[in-house]
């Protein structure tokens, strides 16, 4: 771990943390890279492909099956990685409250398919917001289409905060409350307070989708006060094809199985079937073994550097990059999405630059090796809302540092060459 | 590594900053079609006023990239005072010109491509829509250059399955 902690100050260097990425290397084939698409999905440190390595190498069996000791070992490894992953994120009961899905789409729709099937029926109501990834919406639209639910949207304030003016009108009879935690196009961290607050008071659940906030700073399940949260591996660190649902074990108790298979029953007979236990009710099939393994070596990982640490180095980074790109951009750049501010804005960057397309931004900027998106971020509603087809985005993470952001203000000038 | 030169031709940007026939067409009588690339959300409409099977009116209207704006325009330049005839064939030999990759990216209308065993311009012919040849070396890009082809080709469909119905 090259992290240092200071006494006076949560210091994180972002270069010496570079060197344990090895995609992110000066000596990667091709080059290195200016990665500002953390927010799509972050690189890995070589910690978590060493683990997830040595499992394949010394231990992989399938779980809950076998008998002998490296299937043991398997079975023992993956549910220890559950309980270090369910801490993680404060989970009262790790071991029964977190769910391994495929990544928080999964989890979301795990919710949409069990508990609100079973719970909502026509006329009941869901609130969302108009800030939400297609991950929060799709299932819930499906929902709405095959069983006449109403769905309600929090709207979007002009200070890219969403406006809670209106909260408790808007949640009175709702069944659910389901919203991000972090908007992955504005930047916005959304107060859940509030939010937890009305739905309690009207009797709703909550659902919130940490998969931009649980990478950046630290998160507790219970002091959010909500019923559902869903995160995905691939955005903190950790492999691809496993995200989590954490839910209050009652709730889970009491919800039908999702996919049906092996490893999700206790019996099966030819006229019916007795689920399994909490949590392997919901994990039907061969579960993401090496993953969760490589998931729990991504929490040690950030562990090792501080959450608090990186949450700090992030606010201070997304303050200065805002600063410098409207410092030589001026009136050429639109920002979209709240000011700098340590709590309430995270390091995603969505801007239009000069009416090029973003594109045409992207690829320019690809040929300098720096690595921005370009498009819709899988949230047409909320760019409609703006106004736009797509934006650019830079987003930030805890290897990227100052010089990364004057590499982008820089390439920013290459397109400005080319299309101004 | 393809550089950006070969994308980003003078006559594509061109295109770009002064596109040709934008605008709208009253549809009725003119048919007013659109399309969208999902991946990044650029939107294009076509309107086509097609009399005796001539296009003799073209506009495009709608939001893109650069590369899906001058080609839409190209495009329009191209067929606007020509037969169907003659924009379908100019539809087979800019997608012929574009297929090198699209055909791993799946196309929706590969079936219909060789039927009409019609004959394909090489980039000869293709006038200035061969400087968008470039784009080939940059597969994500393919879409946004076939875009507006794609919907003028669902244009031209249901201009003549609404001529042929009784
Ligand atoms: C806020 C938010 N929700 C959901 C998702 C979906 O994540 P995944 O594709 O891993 O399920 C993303 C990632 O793009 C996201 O940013």
């Amino acid at each position: 771990m090259s992290a240092s902690r200071t006494a006076d100050a949560l210091a994180l260097d972002p270069r010496a943390l570079r060197a344990d990425f090895p995609l992110l290397s000066p000596e990667r084939p091709g080059g290195r890279v200016v990665y500002l698409d953390s927010a799509a999905s972050a690189q890995r440190p070589r910690a978590v492909l060493d683990a997830m390595d040595e499992y394949y190498t010394t231990t992989h069996a399938n779980v809950h099956r076998g008998v002998y000791a490296i299937a043991e070992e398997a079975t023992r490894r993956y549910e220890q990685a559950r309980v270090t992953i369910g801490r993680f994120v404060g989970a009262p009961r790790p071991a029964t409250e977190i769910v391994f899905t495929k990544n928080v789409t999964e989890a979301i729709n795990l919710v949409a398919y069990t508990w609100a099937r079973k719970e909502l029926a026509k006329g009941d109501a869901i609130v969302l917001s108009e800030v939400e990834h297609h991950a929060n919406i799709v299932p819930w639209l499906m929902l709405a289409e095959e069983r006449g639910i109403e769905l309600r949207y929090i709207p979007l304030g002009a200070d890219y905060h969403l406006d809670l003016s209106d909260l408790d009108k808007l949640v009175e009879g709702a069944r659910l409350v389901s919203v991000t935690s972090a908007s992955n196009v504005l930047g916005t961290v959304v107060d859940l307070a509030p939010i937890v607050a009305a739905a309690r008071r009207a009797g709703a659940l909550v659902l919130a989708d940490g998969a931009q906030l649980v990478p950046h700073r630290p998160v507790d399940v219970s002091l959010l006060g909500v019923d559902f949260f869903g995160f995905t591996g691939h955005k903190m660190l950790g492999p691809t094809g496993i995200g989590v649902l954490w839910a209050r074990e009652e709730l889970l108790e009491a919800m039908p199985p999702f996919l049906g298979g092996g490893e999700m029953i206790r019996d099966v007979r030819l006229d019916g079937f007795t689920p399994n236990e909490l949590p392997w009710k919901f994990e039907a099939g061969t579960p993401p073994i090496a993953e969760a393994i490589g998931l729990e070596a991504a929490v040690h990982y950030l562990e090792g550097v501080g959450l608090d640490a990186v949450h700090e180095h992030e606010a201070r980074l997304t303050a200065y990059a805002i600063d410098r790109l409207r410092s030589t951009y001026g009136d050429e750049i639109t920002i979209f999405g709240p000011e700098p501010d340590p709590v309430r804005r995270a390091g995603v960057i969505s801007f239009a630059f000069g009416g090029v397309h973003p594109h045409d931004v992207a690829q320019v900027l690809d040929t300098k090796g720096i690595c921005v998106r370009a498009g819709h971020h899988c949230a047409k509603p909320l760019m409609r809302r703006l106004g736009v087809g797509a934006t650019t985005r830079a987003s930030l993470y805890l290897y990227n540092d100052e010089e990364d952001v004057d590499e982008l203000v820089r390439g920013l000038g290459e397109v400005h060459k080319l299309f101004g | 590594m393809a550089g950006l030169e070969d994308l980003y031709r003078e006559i594509i940007l061109d295109h770009y900053r002064s596109p040709r026939n934008r605008g709208e067409l009253p549809a009725p009588p003119a048919h007013r079609v659109e399309g969208f690339n999902p991946l990044c959300g650029d939107e294009i409409v076509v309107f086509l006023d097609v009399v005796d099977r001539v296009v003799v009116d073209v506009k495009i209207s709608g939001q893109g990239c650069s590369i899906s704006q001058s080609s839409a325009s190209m495009m329009s330049a191209a067929i606007k005072g020509h037969t169907v005839e003659q924009a379908r064939a100019l539809v087979r030999s800019f997608k012929s010109m574009m297929s090198i990759h699209e055909a791993h990216l799946g196309t929706e209308d590969g079936g219909t491509e060789q039927a009409a065993g019609a004959e394909i311009l090489g980039p000869d012919s293709l006038g200035e829509l061969a400087a968008l040849q470039g784009v080939v070396k940059f597969p994500v890009r393919i879409k946004c250059a076939t875009l507006s082809w794609n919907t003028l080709t669902q244009g031209l469909d249901e201009i003549e399955s609404e001529a042929a119905a009784p």
